[in-house]
């Protein structure tokens, strides 16, 4: 099935059009010797038999509800409402293209000002564009970003308590220009920045669950003229002081989380904000409103000139494709929580995670490490975590990341996540679990 | 579009009353936890509705949308194909939706199987030795690209290497791509054939040139017909080649690129690959390579060890371009494409892509110049130069009236007052009759009437916009 609506008749008719005999014809400006007999490939099915055969594939995964889970590290195990998925499920969202024509793209082009919108109040930034592919890689760009507008500055601090997997991104996009990288231990406002550092860079909350205040660090960093970036947990700002209000020129995030499901890791969202200061060198299409010659209010992609197709060698980014249904499916999610929607699923998360962690806390031989944190956070545990993990899978329970995953060297750390999904029932579970598994 | 989404759709902060919930959640049943006040935020400014209001509010913003599934769509080098819905059938399954990225690998085997069988199935498509899903769109597998001829580069020491070459009807993304891998560019002028000029190519090797981009069929939508003595020349050179694949629609089952002697190439799976391009994204950008480059791919990559499939880092690869596993909801999609369409489905998606194309070209071209006399592959350019006062952009806004999306406009660069057509093969020839016919009227109109072109569209939720005043004075959120 090639969706080809053509019958015989009506393709004979569309050659004579042409003027040639047979579709070969038209293919003759492709060397003979190149042309292929066939691909080494199975033939067409049918729709019953593809679906089936996906279908069987995705059967074969394990996934959140059949266990009670409480792994996150990055990726989260939200509730998303009925109507999020409905929506933006729409045709006439899911096949537009990109909103180049505005007068037939106004409801892409006003769903992405009302997200730029909302989640420029969230993160507390002027601005927000409209996606990168996911958190890690708005966290590069936003390296980039800062070290293009720092000219002259080739140092950029990063925690040692970052996502591994953002550190590597990082790594790869950076990887042809003279920036050195500083990791620095514990709370930014003591990392030792200079006069040849571009930016700090600060995980609000680390990839252990640790937060600190970030609006000292961010002072230090502009008394020594660097940039602060802060890559933040977007549900966190819901309750928690945005990076914006503590000084913070420059966010990203990764707005999975907010209404997007785990998709095996994508797509994903990630989110970048800045300052006005800063808004001519941030990377992404941007949504801008204006009026038509009526004066009717209406919206545009603005700020073009920073973007690859008008300046290319020169462009900030290379980014054209972004994440533009999952961008919808946070509209959706935020404008149907709302304040008080959104709060809530902060808060539960906040209090059910704490509510674990005081029970992991005093079991002999466990340790939660961070002292203040959201809804993730470190725990040293008396055995390996990873034999941890398996006995408690066992049991139908998924009790988070194996720091082993990252750091072989690390075999005693279980990273746990709670969210709103995780009952008191659930937590009591796990904690139980844990003792006995050490038993 | 009807008389309904003509009307003004407030924004979701207007219609805002204080109090208002759209979705609730269970009462909490754990002790509530204080949050230390220095850090504690005090207020949230979102907006606050109720359910029905949040479903008829975003219907409506969509019903402001030309989309494949309700009009024609002929964007030049986006291949707006139709989006088959099984595709979003199987991409829903809670199997995939549910399944968490840091999983045992033993819990998620048949999500590694599936990007195993559709690397492997791209990777027979393109003719080369391996292939990687993770790039989650086309310019993030030109970096990919890019930045592994940049390793394999600096693994033989050639650091002196730093110029890459680039045909003047390339896309912005592979200069822009080049930049951000740490490469200069240079533009490579087109011959008379709109092909790369030969001598100019020529003329540009020497012991600074990492390789060239090329784009085949170029945007023109033309078969760069000296491809082989392109790779040849380049790798005499000392560089490689990088494949752009915006435009394999053209030659899938037909021709395989990796044959003709590019190194490294990606794919565009939400444009060949049927999957819907959602307003903007997510797409994903399948990186493949020969033999020298393959062990460069960014990672990780599926690979199947008796009947265990795992997730392995190619031996030197680049790294990780994303977290995680590509961008998995595309690729799902794409795997359910590639399976419906098959061997004999892919050959007739390119003959059909490209019958669409000359035969459109030929209802056009006595209207419209088309500057270069070839048959072209699945896309053409025409000139929009049919009368003095009238131009490429009012055409395409007084399509709109005639209930179609515009094609790509002033793009290739190279060519003045550029429409660039691109039908694809899910379009039946009467519409593309009926688009032609709404073509020759509007030249009609341009002698006859050309203030109904520039006053166009007249049937739209909004007329011709004010993008100078937007920005200029940048409005970017809700101001209250």
């Amino acid at each position: 099935m090639s969706f080809v609506p053509h019958t015989d008749p009506e393709r004979a008719a569309m050659l004579k059009g042409i003027g040639v005999s047979s579709i070969e014809d038209l293919f003759s400006d492709i060397p003979e010797h190149l042309r292929i007999e066939g691909l080494a490939l199975p033939g067409a099915v049918s729709e019953i038999e593809a679906i089936d055969e996906v279908e069987t594939l995705a059967d074969r995964n394990v996934q959140t509800k059949d266990m009670d889970w409480f792994l996150g590290a990055g990726a989260y195990y939200g509730y998303i409402p009925a109507v999020v998925p409905a929506l933006a499920g729409r045709g006439e969202f899911l096949t537009a293209y990109t909103p180049y024509q505005p007068e037939v793209s106004q409801g892409t082009l006003q769903a992405i000002f009302e997200y730029q919108s909302m989640t420029a109040k969230l993160l507390g930034m002027s601005v927000v564009n409209a996606s990168h592919y996911d958190g890690a890689t708005a966290l590069a760009e936003a390296v980039l970003m800062a070290w293009k507008a720092k000219e002259g500055r080739n140092r950029i601090f990063l925690p040692k308590d970052l996502h591994p997997e953002y550190s590597q991104v990082i790594a790869t996009y950076c990887t042809s220009f003279d920036i050195e990288f500083i990791r620095y231990e514990g709370d930014p406002a003591q990392a030792p920045i200079d006069e040849r550092t571009a930016a700090i860079i600060i995980a609000y909350p680390g990839f252990s669950g640790e937060m600190y205040p970030i609006s000292k660090a961010s002072e230090k960093a502009h008394e020594k003229g660097a940039l602060c970036i802060v890559q933040a947990d977007p549900l966190m700002c819901a309750i928690f002081k945005s990076p914006g209000e503590q000084g913070a020129d420059i966010v990203t995030a990764e707005g999975q989380c907010l209404g997007n499901p785990l998709n095996f890791g994508g797509p994903y969202l990630g989110m970048m904000g800045t300052t006005d200061a800063l808004i001519r060198r941030m990377p992404g299409r941007i949504v801008g409103q204006t009026k038509d010659k009526f004066g009717k209010r209406g919206f545009v992609l603005t700020l073009s000139t920073r973007e690859q197709h008008i300046r290319r060698e020169k462009a900030v980014s290379n980014i054209c494709s972004n994440q533009g249904l999952s961008m919808l499916q946070t509209c959706i999610y935020l404008a149907t929580l709302g304040k008080n929607g959104l709060q809530e699923v902060a808060k539960q998360s906040y209090d059910k995670a704490h509510y674990a962690a005081q029970l992991i806390d005093i079991i002999p031989g466990y340790h939660v490490v961070p002292k203040l944190f959201f809804r993730e956070f470190l725990v040293e545990t008396p055995d390996s975590a990873t034999k941890i993990v398996e006995a408690l899978n066992k049991k139908s329970i998924m009790p988070g990341l194996a720091l082993s995953h990252y750091y072989p060297e690390r075999a005693n750390e279980l990273l746990i996540c709670v969210t709103e999904m995780n009952t008191k029932a659930q937590i009591e579970k796990l904690a139980s679990a844990l003792k006995e598994a050490v038993k | 579009m009807n008389a309904m989404n003509m009307r003004d759709e407030p924004l979701v902060y207007e219609l805002s009353r204080e109090g208002r919930i759209g979705c609730s959640l269970p009462r909490s049943d754990v002790p509530s936890k204080e949050i230390p006040l220095e850090i504690a935020r005090s207020e949230l400014d979102l907006p606050e509705l109720d359910e029905l209001t949040v479903v008829r509010h975003f219907t409506r913003l969509s019903q402001k949308n030309f989309s494949i599934d309700t009009e024609f769509y002929p964007l030049g080098s986006c291949t707006m194909k139709y989006n088959p819905k099984a595709n979003e059938v199987v991409a829903s399954n809670p199997g995939w939706k549910n399944l968490h990225p840091l999983v045992g690998e033993e819990y998620a085997q048949g999500a590694i199987e599936l990007l195993w069988r559709l690397q492997e199935g791209l990777r027979e498509v393109g003719g080369f030795a391996a292939a990687s899903l993770q790039p989650a769109a086309g310019a993030h597998g030109e970096l990919s690209g890019v930045l592994m001829i940049h390793a394999a580069l600096k693994e033989r020491g050639e650091t002196k290497r730093k110029k890459m070459l680039i045909p003047d009807s390339a896309h912005g993304t592979n200069p822009a791509s080049c930049t951000m891998a740490g490469f200069t560019t240079q533009t490579i002028p087109s011959g008379l054939d709109g092909g790369v000029d030969m001598e100019a190519l020529r003329a540009a090797l020497d012991d600074t040139i990492a390789g060239i981009m090329i784009t085949n069929p170029n945007t023109l939508g033309l078969f760069e017909k000296n491809i082989e003595d392109i790779c040849r020349l380049v790798h005499e050179a000392g560089g490689f080649v990088y494949g752009d694949g915006a435009n394999m629609n053209a030659l899938t089952g037909v021709f395989k690129p990796g044959r003709s002697g590019i190194d490294v190439m990606h794919f565009n799976l939400h444009k060949t690959f049927s999957t819907p391009h959602g307003g903007g994204g997510p797409g994903a950008g399948m990186v493949a390579a020969n033999e020298t480059l393959a062990p460069y791919l960014p990672g990780p990559i599926a690979v199947k060890a008796d009947s265990v499939y795992r997730l392995e880092m190619p031996a030197k690869s680049i790294g990780r371009v994303k977290a995680f596993h590509g961008n998995f909801g595309v690729l799902v999609r794409a795997y359910c494409y590639l399976l419906m369409t098959g061997s004999d489905g892919l050959r007739q998606v390119a003959e059909n892509a490209v019958l669409n194309a000359n035969y459109l070209k030929s209802l056009l071209e006595k209207v419209y110049p088309v500057p270069y006399k070839r048959h072209c592959m699945h896309e053409f350019v025409a000139k929009g130069a049919i009368a003095d006062t009238v131009h490429t952009l009012d055409i395409a806004k007084r399509l709109i009236d005639y209930g179609f999306h515009p094609p790509t406009i002033y793009f290739p660069l190279i060519v003045q007052e550029a429409l660039m057509i691109e039908p694809t093969e899910t379009e039946s020839k009467e519409t593309l009759d009926l688009f032609a016919e709404a073509m020759k009227r509007i030249a009609e109109e341009a002698s006859k009437n050309p203030e109904l072109l520039h006053d166009a569209p007249h049937i739209a939720p909004v007329a011709r916009l004010d993008e100078v005043m937007a920005a200029r004075y940048p409005i970017l959120c809700y101001r209250g």
